[in-house]
């Protein structure tokens, strides 16, 4: 059974219909990528996942339905969601910001392991847990958010443009560190990305989104190697 | 001098109560954006709660945390059922619907125990003390009391996880949600807390002014000035805008009082507090809008 499927999903901002019944599986344990332009529903469909925008369609996680169920709810079955634009609680500390990503855990213990492992994936984090969270750099708050998903011990990982905005090798840092999280942490990853020879390089699968549609899907490998496809869809 | 020491006594004691309804103010703000105008109504209901307490024969200190407790479920009832239907709603339902809040507790106050002024014996006792010739009694409890109060608070917030979860609810909603934070219910959580902390405040004022359906009128327009004085998006500013604001209406017409006995000329008395109050809010955010401790957050950009 897939980890997560997701069949037929509507979205609509007002008027505007976002997406247009995207319909996706993705196995546990992988890295599958969601690509496409700007605007062609890649964070849309993330946010819907999550219960953050008025959907219709199946979302099933574990085969167990989730669509219609607030997002806190989803996100406690063990979907972390590093949001665009990453999130941060500003004036909150890194600690603070690490913490509350484990309010909701009930085993204390696991939580503790779980901080142990963000320093060990980002210690930079651990030099700066005192400091107030809106003073740290781009990459340090992408960081902290991966680590605050981290802390809520998910099996899915929902990322949305981790890359955005990040210097080259900010980015290959944080790309090698995602790779061990899934490796290591057993954690499976959605990932979008407008950067696709990045995304590829990462992932195992791939869709491609366009206008609201999934319009290609198939091993990332071969995707990458389809040079009329890169051209068609991924513009490189 | 001694006359001066007693203004700032009686001042600090004030301006307890005013810390007390301003921090009531900003809790909601932070979280909603919202002024609850019905914030000192809702204090002067919880006062009659505890008199009635009081006639039933119940200790006064078995029956402030009792409508502590009555209150904060009031307050978290009003946000789950009034407020949650509205939460999308423009900032002017909003307020319409605080204001008809303020009527209904004014009305059901006066319903209940009616509008005859009732004296509210205080609980503490009238003794002597070192200091006693400076501030009575009931203002030095009342201050005591309310820094018990507003601490227990400032310490919940700064070190439990409830605490953090709240404050993160209020910072960025969509963020705590995807922490798994239940966001709506820490905002009913925040109105419970307002309402118990403004139940204290309502509860050791009430000796000092007597209890009536109108006695946080004016206070809560001093609370407010505390919370704008203090900068409303701040908690610990507007606790000391509470103080700031007892202690200066009570200094300048200190002051008024001694230039008119030297000179014969009256600028401003006893009579003018109000004003003066509302002139250090204006004056405040003519010359630092985010108040005086308002946070000014740090962000890279």
């Amino acid at each position: 059974m897939p980890l997560l499927e997701v069949e037929g999903l509507k979205a609509h901002y007002g008027e505007t219909q976002a997406l247009h019944g995207v319909s996706f599986a993705l196995e546990a344990g992988g890295i599958t990528t969601l690509l496409g332009a700007n605007g062609a529903g890649k964070t849309t469909t993330l946010r819907a996942i999550c219960g953050m925008v008025p959907t219709t369609g199946a979302v099933r996680l574990d085969g167990k339905p989730i669509a219609g169920r607030p997002t806190e709810e989803i996100v406690r079955l063990g979907v972390g969601h590093v949001p665009e634009g990453r999130g941060t609680f500003t004036t909150l500390t890194v600690e603070e910001n690490l913490r509350v990503a484990a309010y909701t855990r009930r085993e204390r213990a696991a939580a503790q392991r779980d901080l142990d492992m963000v320093f060990e994936y980002f210690p930079i984090l651990k030099a700066r847990l005192d400091q107030q969270a809106g003073t740290l750099s781009g990459g340090e708050q992408q960081m902290l958010a991966i680590s605050r998903a981290l802390m809520l011990g998910p099996r899915l990982m929902l990322l949305d443009e981790p890359s955005f905005g990040l210097a080259p090798l900010i980015v290959q840092e944080i790309f090698r560190i995602m790779r061990r999280i899934n490796a290591e942490a057993k954690v499976s990853m959605l990932l979008v990305e407008q950067n696709a020879a990045l995304a590829l390089d990462l992932a195992d699968h791939a869709y491609v989104l366009e206008t609201g549609r999934i319009v290609m899907s198939g091993k990332a490998a071969e995707i990458k190697s389809d040079a009329g496809v890169r051209k068609s869809y991924l513009g490189y | 001098m001694e006359q001066l020491i007693q203004q700032v006594g009686s001042g600090l004691a004030n301006g307890a109560i005013y810390a007390s309804l301003a921090l009531a103010l900003v809790m909601i703000f932070v979280s909603t954006n919202h002024i609850n105008f019905a914030q000192g109504e809702m204090a002067m209901f919880s006062a009659y709660l505890a008199w009635q307490f009081l006639q039933w024969g119940v200790n006064f200190w078995i029956a402030l945390p009792l409508v502590m407790v009555l209150s904060f479920a009031i307050g978290v009832a009003i946000e789950r059922t009034v407020l949650r239907p509205l939460h999308s709603a423009p900032v002017l339902s909003v307020v319409v619907v605080f204001i008809g809040l303020l009527t209904i507790f004014h009305a059901l106050a006066g319903g209940i125990w009616t509008h005859t002024i009732k004296a509210f014996p205080s609980p503490f006792p009238q003794v002597a003390f070192p200091g006693s010739g400076y501030i009575g009694p009931h203002q030095l409890g009342m201050i005591a009391v309310t820094v018990v109060v507003l601490l227990a608070l400032f310490a919940f917030f700064r070190f439990t996880p409830l605490g953090l979860a709240m404050r993160a609810a209020a910072e960025n909603p969509a963020s705590a949600r995807l922490a798994g934070i239940s966001v709506d219910w820490m905002l009913a959580l925040g109105w419970g807390l307002a309402a118990a902390v403004g139940a204290v405040a309502g509860a050791m004022v009430a000796p000092a002014v007597y209890l009536e359906p109108n006695m946080m009128a004016s206070i809560l327009l001093y609370g407010f000035a505390g919370a704008l004085v203090g900068g409303i998006s701040s908690p610990g500013g507007a606790v000391a805008g509470g103080f700031i604001v007892g202690v200066l209406e009570n200094l300048i017409a200190y002051l008024g009082n001694v230039v008119e006995r030297a000179t014969g000329v009256y600028i401003v008395g006893n009579g003018e507090k109000l004003t003066v109050a509302l002139i250090i809010v204006i004056a405040v955010l003519t010359l630092k809008p985010s108040g005086l401790f308002g946070r000014v957050t740090v962000q890279r950009v």
